[in-house]
């Protein structure tokens, strides 16, 4: 087990591993309430406020950005949440403008940082493209601080979060906050986002978000399983990924991490018990038989 | 002609494309299937580059629209089994294909400067110098005429499919029992999607390109439900914003590409907050509009209701409403003196009456 005494690997193992853990369980919010495209609006939408938390704090340490990240991202919800109820706007409308709007704002910011030819602002869109790879013990911390804090205000809003993602007219109907409970699902999204920015980057990261709760929900039809095995699939498929892309081949971690979990959703598409299609073709031979 | 020329048509041309192949998409809902086929274009680039040994690009043209397709086809097929949302295939699909392509690159391409970021942001500044040159012939960049054929594309497959296109967006049920499969709409649509994002990135990048197909169509559909202006809007705020975009990067030497989207921001932020069709503004005044007519009806049938019964001196007053409705008193103030402004009734005396004009307006029947 040499990979074990690895520094290096051990930390890139560990702190995919967390953050598989954490995007898959919070990123059942995402898949229950239709809003898989949140994450990838999240992601594109934190450059500026990576961008501006650098001009600001002019460091590169992985709080601030992910501060400012979680800003930006706060702020492009607010609009999109505006848009839709103000007018007549549908949500993928919504989400493709505020994205894409916000990343341009972004790439201008960037490119005035780029043209300072500051030397600390070297690998700065590296933290936008991912950087698996060189994760350091900083940044697994502020990955496992992020992640725990935003579990535990899940589990506190978990009731809440069944009621508006099963029958939000009925989560209204008894006097369910819903708008405040709304805020504070999107906030852990957010958090979700942010700490996985860090790893696999903007592009990639709406998968991580969504691929275990995909994969989950083809083995269970309850909420609470749901969410332990996303986590759980997110975990290994994180630590199996990040293994692969740096001992078994040399590739970017990111990227395989991605194709990992795409791969088990599949799997989990013909062979899981819930909806499983094996499973239902199975069924369908018992019942003419 | 000069660079700065080149640079200004290129940006218009990708602005008018863009925002012309928009259109449909937009108004049938799908705006983020752009944004997730500019991303899964990168495999197919690949793809196209490594069978022809080298950055050939029309074989980076046709491995760019087989990958678009497929990434259509996997969210339909993938969205047809009833086990994944619509949405959620949506954000498995591209980043898989994204992670294939970057995952190729770096097998196969590592010595080759082929980056992601390029690809994200666009070199508009680089496109003015690849040149098309025919028989020793300088016809311009490249990007000009790649551009304009994704333009006339655009222009004739508006103009040919126009009734499909239409039945199949407002009217799905009736298309289909006119035997007509919104599923050929749907993918044709898809390709002249993917066309136009491969070639407008090469110039703009992946994101402007996205921001260019979906925001001027949105901005226009908070304007207007008709048609032709929808495209009228749509074409002008593309154009201008790629103009004006453009020009002001020159000038303050900013991102081009990045601030055509702040240009395009602005724009749909005003137009969220003014617009006289569905802004924030006129919906908050329609708000407002239709509480104070809901209070003065009511505040009337107050009134009406104790007309000349004993109670009338206490109920009938000024500062009993506040009791009555659960006002504020600056609310029945204004309620009050807005009913008395139109006539509805008279606050001269301690007693609230009704006028002639305000009996009539909650009358049955009014």
């Amino acid at each position: 087990m040499s990979w074990f005494n690895d520094y290096t690997l051990r930390t890139v193992i560990l702190g995919t591993s967390l953050l598989g853990l954490f995007s898959g369980a919070l990123g059942c919010i995402a898949v229950l309430r239709r809003q898989s495209l949140v994450g990838d609006t999240l992601a594109h939408a934190s450059l500026p406020g990576i961008c501006l938390a650098y001009l600001l704090f002019r460091s590169r340490e992985a709080l601030p950005l992910m501060l400012g990240a979680a800003f930006a991202g706060l702020i492009a919800m607010g609009i999109v949440s505006v848009t839709q109820r103000a007018t007549k706007t549908d949500p993928n409308s919504a989400l493709g403008t505020v994205l894409t709007i916000f990343f341009g704002a972004g790439a201008v910011i960037l490119g005035i940082i780029q043209r300072g030819h500051d030397a600390g602002q070297a690998g700065l869109d590296k933290f936008l493209f991912g950087q698996a790879a060189s994760l350091v013990t900083s940044q697994v911390v502020a990955i496992a601080t992020i992640g725990l804090i935003s579990l535990f205000v899940f589990a506190m809003v978990f009731k809440e979060f069944k009621l508006l993602a099963f029958d939000p007219i009925f989560a209204e109907s008894v006097g369910l906050p819903v708008r405040r409970t709304n805020i504070i699902l999107t906030g852990l999204l957010v958090g979700a986002v942010v700490v996985g920015l860090n790893t696999v980057g903007v592009i990639l990261l709406s998968a991580m978000l969504v691929a275990p709760g995909v994969a989950a929900r083809q083995w269970t039809d309850q909420l609470v399983k749901m969410v332990v095995l996303a986590g759980l699939f997110g975990c290994l498929g994180g630590g199996l990924g990040a293994y692969l892309s740096t001992v078994a081949a040399e590739m970017p971690t990111g990227p395989v991490v991605v194709l990992v979990l795409v791969a088990w959703v599949v799997i989990s598409l013909i062979i899981g018990p819930a909806k499983g299609i094996a499973f239902r073709a199975k069924r369908r031979q018992e019942a003419t038989s | 002609m000069s660079p700065s020329f080149w640079l200004y048509l290129i940006a218009s041309l990708a602005g008018v494309t863009c925002a012309l192949s928009g259109i449909y998409l937009v108004l049938r809902r799908q705006a983020m299937l752009a944004d997730a086929i500019s991303h899964s274009i990168l495999p197919g680039l690949v793809a196209g580059f490594w069978i022809a040994h080298g950055p050939n690009l029309i074989a980076g043209f046709v491995g760019a629209v087989a990958a678009g397709l497929t990434t259509t086809m996997l969210v339909e097929g993938l969205t047809r089994t009833k086990k994944i949302a619509n949405d959620s295939a949506i954000g498995l699909v591209f980043p898989a294909m994204f992670a294939i392509g970057v995952i190729w690159i770096s097998l196969q391409f590592s010595n080759v400067h082929l980056d992601t970021d390029s690809v994200l942001f666009g070199e508009i500044t680089l496109a003015v110098f690849d040149r098309f040159v025919i028989g020793g012939r300088d016809l311009g960049p490249q990007s000009v005429w790649i551009l304009l054929a994704a333009l006339v594309l655009n222009i004739a497959y508006l103009v040919l499919f126009r009734k499909e296109l239409r039945i199949a967006t407002f009217d799905a049920d009736h298309a289909w029992l006119q035997g007509f499969d919104s599923r050929v709409i749907h993918y044709s649509l898809m390709v002249v999607v993917t066309i136009t994002s491969v070639a407008a990135f090469t110039a703009i990048g992946a994101i402007l390109s996205v921001a260019l197909i979906i925001v001027p169509a949105v901005i226009a559909r908070l304007l207007s439900n008709r048609l032709v202006p929808i495209i009228l809007v749509t074409l002008t705020v593309g154009l201008m914003s790629a103009l004006i975009g453009t020009s002001t990067a020159i000038a303050g030497d900013l991102n081009i590409p990045g601030l055509v989207s702040v240009f395009l921001g602005v724009i749909f932020g005003m137009t969220l907050l003014f617009s006289p069709h569905q802004g924030i503004i006129a919906e908050r005044a329609k708000r407002a509009r239709q509480r104070m007519h809901f209070a003065i009806q009511s505040l009337l049938i107050h009134i009406h209701e104790h007309e000349n019964t004993p109670e009338e001196a206490t109920e009938s007053t000024l500062e009993h409403l506040s009791d009555e409705f659960g006002w504020s008193d600056s609310w029945s103030h204004s309620v009050a003196h807005n009913a008395e402004k139109r006539g509805l009734l008279s606050l001269n005396q301690p007693i609230i009456r009704l006028t002639e004009k305000g009996r009539k307006e909650i009358q049955p029947g009014n």
